[in-house]
């Protein structure tokens, strides 16, 4: 085969965008990383000191550890809720052809294209005109609603490569419903329902749309807050817990990787 | 006999009057419906509804409000740049994404791991956090500022955060993975066949990327587009850090006219007209893919 200028200026058209694209990819979490060692009081990079400070300083910040934990605990109940409700229904819908069920999965898939900010004040005027104070849990049903996506994509994708004739021998052996869906069912969708729910907690973690509207100063979240202290000053603490966001990702990411094939489960849902 | 405990004992049908729904039964989904229906469709109607007040004090019906976005030109002009950012951001990322897609698509089992985990490392750490990082690229004393003085290009540091190429960078660089993913897996399913039948008959590799390969992956790089056009202009956060004071856009306007001034009627209507627009526009691009579709299926 002889190589013809024309393709040799494709390929290097192609591998220099995509080269472009992994270090776009691939820079910001490296500089994140790199800038939350620094010695100074500034952002400046490369740092010319280096310490551990910023992290150090961060465990007397009794404000950002209340808001981490504040997000830990919204984002476990609104993966639970969104996990519980959304795997029962892509069990539901996923293999359904019928308008029925394509119309409610364009409806679950909603939160995903709508404006977020709309949704979030949108829900702001419901509780107030219901006279709901504003709590944890008004928040947790924020959170479920915009992380329900997540897991309907992708136990979806699992429901729809799930091999009925399984089932349907359960059944012929005389299994219950019930039996079926603990002993068969959810083990073989177990992989989608996993992903599922660590992509939608880290999206509740990360939302800042819904929870602008729907915390106050006693459920105060992680991302507002650092939104906040970088509003008012580039604060190195910000770089400190962008780090340990980063580190407490990664491993959790690799581990679900282990046990469970995230990449595969992301790249089939789509 | 332990093993055979395993085996559930066959169910008397006389008595049961219930029964859990099997797999494929739309009443599974009955929960989650309920849920969305209260949590999601009211608050949206209610929404609608709240933005026909005329005044901020609730006391007469009209449409006020809307004569008011489209009278004065400030909001206007607020929504036009904001889907003006959308569609920037959109057009930045298509072409990245489908040289990530073609050099995916070519390579080894290795290659491919290693593009989709760069692909998913973004995804995964908060965009506060993206966000963060490219404040410390673009800065007075960022990154590219301080390259470019060491490598004598800029006399002085030139302002790149806070401006709009910045942003719009940076959201490219944000959004990118909900770009990728679709066009990847667009690009996997598109059969080889045709591609080859392309070369055989004397394409060359440009000419069968545009006339070929995009056309067919168009489903994906749609799905992938809605996605970032919507992430990017709501996209509070990095629009307000990485754009500043100075560029407002619809939902930094939608949280000052709902939380500082409290003119819920008003940012009731600002949050319908921008829902709208983008529903609009994510109508109008499947109508304008599904016609090209249809014409590639035709020829």
């Amino acid at each position: 085969m002889r190589l013809k200028a024309g393709d040799i200026a494709y390929e290097g058209a192609v591998w220099a965008v995509a080269g472009f694209a992994m270090l776009l990819l691939l820079a910001p979490t490296v500089v994140v990383l790199i800038t939350s060692f620094t010695g100074e009081q500034t952002l400046k990079f490369p740092p010319p000191t280096w310490s551990v400070r910023w992290y150090m300083e961060l465990m007397h910040s009794g404000e950002l550890i209340n808001a981490a934990w504040t997000s830990l605990k919204l984002a476990t109940f609104a993966t639970l809720a969104c996990g519980v409700l959304g795997t029962a229904a892509a069990l539901g819908i996923a293999r359904s052809r019928t308008a029925a069920a394509r119309l409610l999965d364009s409806l679950f898939m909603s939160p995903m294209v709508l404006p977020a900010m709309a949704f979030g004040l949108a829900l702001l005027m419901v509780f107030s005109v219901l006279s709901v104070r504003l709590s944890l849990w008004t928040l947790v049903i924020g959170h479920a609603v915009i992380c329900t996506p997540f897991v309907i994509r992708m136990v979806s994708a699992t429901v729809q490569q799930l091999n009925p004739a399984l089932e349907d021998s359960s059944f012929s052996l005389g299994a219950s419903r019930w039996y079926t869906l603990r002993r068969i069912t959810l083990p073989l969708i177990g992989r989608g329902v996993f992903a599922g729910c660590f992509v939608a907690f880290l999206a509740s973690f990360d939302n800042v749309p819904v929870s602008l509207f729907l915390s106050d100063a006693r459920t105060e979240v992680l991302p507002i807050k650092l939104w906040q202290i970088l509003e008012a000053s580039l604060d190195v603490r910000v770089a400190a817990v962008s780090g340990v966001i980063v580190v407490v990702t990664l491993i959790g990411m690799l581990l679900t990787e282990r046990l469970f094939g995230l990449a595969a489960n992301v790249q089939e849902s789509r | 006999m332990a093993s055979l405990g395993e085996i559930a004992p066959v169910p008397a049908p006389v008595a049961r009057r219930w029964r859990l729904p099997a797999l494929g039964d739309t009443l599974l989904a009955l929960p989650l419906t309920l849920f969305f229906l209260a949590w999601f469709l009211a608050p949206f109607i209610l929404l609608v509804v709240i933005s026909l007040f005329d005044t901020a004090e609730f006391q007469a019906l009209g449409l006020i409000q809307y004569a008011k976005f489209f009278a004065d030109g400030y909001s206007l002009d607020v929504l036009w740049d904001t889907l003006e950012l959308g569609f920037l951001v959109t057009a930045l990322c298509l072409p990245l994404a489908y040289a990530l897609g073609l050099v995916y698509v070519a390579g080894g089992p290795h290659r491919r791991t290693l593009i989709l985990f760069l692909i998913m490392l973004p995804m995964l750490t908060s965009a506060v956090v993206r966000t963060f990082a490219w404040i410390v690229i673009l800065g007075r004393e960022g990154i590219i500022n301080n390259t470019m003085l060491a490598l004598g290009l800029w006399g002085a540091p030139v302002p790149l955060l806070y401006t709009w190429g910045g942003l719009v960078v940076a959201l490219a660089q944000i959004q990118l993975p909900l770009m990728a993913l679709p066009v990847i897996n667009s690009l996997l399913k598109l059969d080889r066949n045709i591609v080859d039948a392309a070369e055989a008959l004397g394409a060359s590799r440009f000419h069968r990327l545009w006339t070929v390969i995009v056309p067919l992956s168009l489903p994906g790089a749609l799905a992938g587009a809605l996605l970032v056009f919507a992430a990017s202009t709501t996209a509070f956060i990095t629009q307000t850090l990485v754009g500043g004071g100075r560029i407002v856009l619809m939902p930094l306007n939608i949280y000052q006219q709902a939380v500082g001034v409290q003119d819920w009627p008003f940012a009731a209507a600002l949050s319908v007209v921008f829902t709208v627009s983008i529903l609009a526009i994510s109508f109008l691009l499947n109508a304008a893919a599904q016609r090209r579709m249809r014409g590639v299926d035709a020829a």
